[in-house]
């Protein structure tokens, strides 16, 4: 069982290593959607201080969910999903660890970049660790929750646009707590609270998507 | 015994077929009728609100709308969760009958909500834990819709839909919480939709009528839209 989770972990990882266009695409998106704020809202520093959080995590939202649609696309084109599904191992640690590993390469990345952002935005530095902590604990959950949206529109006709449908309104409460968490630290308050629920969010999607994600894919493959 | 055998002997959509017509038509009746009386009881007989004036009449519209529009999600996930479980064709194909119908009546619900509060407020929409969790509620069930709409076969479009709305079941209370949390932290309750004056009784028999009305109606609906599955599919 591990085994088996290390080795789609490893493959996983290889792939994306040897298309780093692919990793870099989402990346940038975020990037370049955070950079298109002040254009729309103008410059003005108490106003770019005041939205930052908020446009950081839409712009980290948005971003996830972009790279969502290739999560199992390309198995399920070359077969080796049906492989997965036909295999002694379990499907729902399978699609735990193809979920890790997307995190690895789409999540993690925007955790690292987030406080260069945050710079853009003139964010005090003492806000930078209760930030990447906050996307540290929720990026995971957007994977895990976006993992079964992309299960489920496997091969469909218009699958891009219907995922964001499907999985956006399940965002929310990740948004709200992860922007809450770095809102109250500006306030000077304790973010601790936020932060535990959004640990409680990971915790609670890291036990039960993966059998959802399962449940999907055979829904899809059948 | 025999009760237990009827149950099965209507689960099947050949022998539902009748009396789902049959029901439809008594429901759709019943409807009326109720509706007919909870609106001469809401605009002629109950009091103009001390506080709201004649603007509060809407509630008799808003708050069955509402009432109906989060239990009818919770019964379309529950007959999803069904037909997913035991593999019944039926459970499913009422679960996708139910969700237009719960979609109207989200959108009615905000849409008189708006009305409601451009009087009262001053303002057709503020950020309120109740609107903005309203307001996902319908994407929650747009999102059902378009993903039963986007698979040609009816079985995986079925199971799909069945796994989606219960993700989106589990996921109504905490996005429930988390906005209400979100709009206590952002601003004070400058408006609450708690009324302190207790109701007048004849404000609470026009609007449990138009409940009753709304339940009816979308009985009706449903299995009205049911039947059209049913021959559809069959």
């Amino acid at each position: 069982m591990i085994a088996a989770a290390r080795c789609v972990v490893r493959r996983d990882l290889l792939l994306a290593l040897r298309r780093p266009s692919d990793v870099g695409t989402a990346l940038l998106f975020f990037v370049i959607v955070a950079s298109l704020f002040p254009l729309g809202i103008g410059a003005e520093p108490n106003q770019l201080r005041a939205v930052a959080p908020g446009v950081i995590w839409v712009a980290a939202l948005l971003s996830s969910m972009l790279s969502l649609s290739r999560l199992f696309a390309a198995d399920h084109a070359d077969g080796t999903l049906e492989q997965m599904l036909l295999g002694v191992s379990p499907l729902g640690v399978i699609a735990a660890a193809k979920v890790f590993t997307h995190w690895l390469v789409s999540g993690l990345p925007l955790v690292l970049i987030a406080p260069l952002i945050a710079l853009q935005y003139d964010l005090p530095a003492s806000l930078y660790g209760t930030l990447a902590l906050s996307l540290l604990l929720g990026t995971p959950v957007l994977s895990l929750i976006g993992a079964i949206g992309a299960a489920l529109t496997l091969g469909l006709r218009g699958g891009g646009v219907l995922l964001s449908l499907l999985v956006l309104p399940l965002y929310v409460p990740v948004l709200i707590m992860g922007a809450g968490s770095v809102d109250m630290a500006a306030a000077g308050l304790a973010p601790q609270g936020q932060l535990q629920l959004l640990g409680a969010l990971l915790l609670l999607a890291a036990a039960f998507a993966p059998w959802a994600i399962a449940a999907a894919l055979r829904i899809s493959t059948e | 015994m025999s009760a237990a055998i009827k149950w099965y002997w209507f689960s099947s959509p050949q022998t539902f077929f009748p009396l789902a017509g049959k029901i439809a038509r008594w429901s759709a009746v019943g409807a009326g009728l109720l509706a007919a009386a909870g609106l001469y009881v809401g605009f002629f007989v109950a009091p103009t609100d001390a506080q709201q004036g004649e603007a509060y009449r809407i509630i008799f519209i808003h708050v069955p709308a509402a009432w109906m529009s989060m239990f009818l999600y919770v019964v379309m996930a529950f007959w999803a969760g069904i037909g997913l479980a035991f593999n019944t064709r039926l459970s499913s194909m009422m679960a996708s009958a139910i969700a237009p119908t719960g979609a109207l009546f989200t959108f009615l619900a905000l849409w008189t909500g708006a009305l409601w509060g451009r009087p009262t407020w001053g303002a057709y929409w503020v950020w309120d834990a109740r609107l903005t969790s309203e307001l996902i509620l319908l994407f929650l069930y747009l999102g059902f819709m378009a993903l039963q709409a986007a698979i040609d076969e009816p079985r995986r479009a079925d199971r799909a839909g069945a796994l989606l709305a219960i993700v989106g079941v589990v996921n109504v209370p905490i996005i429930y919480y988390s906005v209400t949390w979100w709009n206590t932290l952002h601003q004070g309750a400058s408006v609450s939709l708690t009324r302190a004056p207790s109701m007048a009784s004849t404000m609470l028999t026009g609007m449990l009528l138009m409940a009753l009305a709304f339940w009816l109606y979308s009985i009706a609906a449903s299995l009205a839209r049911v039947r059209c599955i049913i021959k559809e599919r069959e």
